[in-house]
């Protein structure tokens, strides 16, 4: 292993010791989706238990929206709380004194934050086919760009939230939870962006989540792969990304100006 | 070797003025000073947690403004105020940073850690479970791990029982001897500073007031040992003494 590749696997390795050590933070990877997955399997069930068609298929979209948006959820959650628990143990003083390059120390986030959405996702994946005969895999290879926007969307957003840690201290912590919920409504992840008002669209059309969604109503009402959407759902996660990088660079070095690494528990 | 040293916060807070010292190798040089004085703004800057309004920091040949990985690769820090993850063993601790510091051959490193600083007893215990005294252990265990050549210590003593605070500085002093290594020390302990350390740098609210051996210190201020004179400088007595 290279200098790099052993620093983020330090990262990954303390987050590993840390769940394998606490099992309630464990129980909670797979508790939240696993409830999700419950109140909205049983929604959909009941729609889907209408006799007209398009609301059968209304179901399979909950369920498929569900499943999706905790994809992008967990991927934010997961970077954000990881970097929380560094503050929460004190820990992060010693780890930027050590070589840990700050771009090393995102990608051991991302990583943790890979393992904590699989963990919690393969559950309730299992769940939707096993009580609800949901396969989410009906949606066929596209679903794997789906999964892939859908997770860089969490790492930028949750980038973002970091950098308003670094900025604005452990006070800032609740963001970590509050930033990807308060876009649901903008992404459409169980209506089409038409049925929003017109003044919100282009706030919907800036997510590359929306797209995303678009997308899979797509595949499960026409059976068809919508690429335009998956290009902007693409093009979009390039240029959030790239702002959230500039964002948390700038934000880590005001904090080495401020004296915030020191203070940022506080 | 740091140069015209200085941290501004905001326009009112002048934390470090402007202090030149050096580090040699194998020698220890303490930082003394009140609360406030600056000496953990001082080890920030040096480990680029802080970056400086003015001046240079150089160290192991590196410029800590424009390329600090490298030295910060063979330099490494202990303080009791900086936690480890309480959750993780010691063991698993040690694991992380010497991943961190690319250590190789971590177990062997990692089993003579643990002999050289008696944390057998412990290794794999949670460090949350431990007791000040061997939270100090294991910190200065991980300070360790890297084999530094530069190691900057804030109070490495601080809630042990003079024993093992004992035991502790005289493992510093061998390792110093052993390795060459360039220790910087922050402590209000001012037994600890005599007993260890080669150089004295006496900061107040920022500034370097005084400098000198503890002995040299001792003798200019006429007193009996460095307490007495920290004592002196903190209370403003400085002038009277050198006249008198």
């Amino acid at each position: 292993m290279n200098g790099t590749a052993r620093r983020v696997w330090a990262l990954l390795y303390r987050h590993l010791a840390l769940y394998r050590r606490s099992w309630p933070r464990a129980a909670e990877l797979i508790y939240y989706p696993v409830l999700q997955m419950l109140i909205w399997g049983f929604t959909a069930r009941f729609i889907a238990s209408h006799p007209v068609t398009t609301f059968s298929l209304a179901g399979s979209m909950l369920i498929g929206g569900v499943l999706l948006w905790e994809i992008a959820l967990r991927s934010q959650m997961g970077v954000a709380v990881s970097f929380l628990e560094e503050i929460w143990s004190r820990n992060l003083g010693h780890l930027f004194v050590s070589p840990l390059r700050p771009s090393e120390l995102v990608a051991g986030l991302i990583g943790v934050s890979f393992l904590r959405m699989l963990v919690g996702l393969i559950p309730a994946i299992a769940l939707a086919w096993l009580l609800y005969a949901f396969d989410l895999f009906q949606m066929g290879p596209i679903l794997v760009l789906f999964f892939a926007n859908l997770m860089v969307m969490g790492w930028w957003v949750a980038l973002a939230v970091v950098s308003l840690i670094l900025r604005h201290g452990a006070g800032a912590e609740t963001m970590a939870w509050a930033v990807l919920f308060g876009l649901t409504p903008f992404s459409a992840v169980f209506y089409p962006v038409s049925v929003l008002p017109m003044a919100l669209r282009p706030v919907a059309l800036a997510l590359p989540s929306a797209h995303v969604f678009e997308g899979m109503r797509a595949v499960l009402l026409h059976g068809a792969v919508a690429w335009g959407e998956m290009g902007w759902a693409i093009g979009l996660n390039v240029i959030w990304t790239a702002g959230a990088m500039v964002l948390f660079a700038r934000q880590f070095r005001a904090a080495r100006v401020r004296g915030a690494l020191i203070s940022i528990g506080e | 070797m740091v140069e015209g040293l200085v941290k501004r916060y905001g326009r009112d807070t002048l934390a470090v003025d402007g202090i030149d010292f050096r580090v040699p190798e194998g020698m220890t040089v303490g930082l003394l000073g009140g609360n406030g004085a600056g000496k953990t703004t001082t080890l920030a800057l040096l480990l680029g947690l802080l970056i400086p309004t003015a001046g240079r920091i150089t160290v192991l040949g590196y410029d800590m403004a424009r390329d600090r990985f490298p030295a910060l690769a063979r330099m490494n820090f202990s303080s009791p105020y900086v936690a480890l993850p309480q959750r993780l063993t010691v063991a698993e601790n040690l694991r992380v940073y010497g991943h961190l510091y690319g250590v190789a051959r971590l177990d062997r490193r990692i089993a003579d850690l643990a002999e050289e600083l008696d944390l057998g007893e412990f290794l794999h215990r949670p460090a949350g479970q431990l007791s000040a005294g061997q939270k100090t252990r294991v910190a200065l265990a991980k300070a360790l791990i890297n084999h530094p050549e530069v190691l900057l210590l804030d109070e490495p003593t601080a809630s042990l029982d003079p024993d093992s605070a004992d035991w502790v500085r005289g493992w510093l002093e061998r390792y110093r001897a052993e390795r060459r290594c360039a220790i910087l020390l922050a402590s209000h302990n001012m037994g600890e500073v005599e007993r260890l350390c080669t150089e004295v740098l006496v900061l107040k609210k920022g500034r370097l007031v005084d400098r000198g051996s503890p002995g040299a210190l001792i003798a200019r201020y006429g007193r009996e040992d460095l307490e007495e004179v920290f004592l002196d400088i903190a209370r403003g007595r400085q002038a009277a003494r050198i006249g008198a």
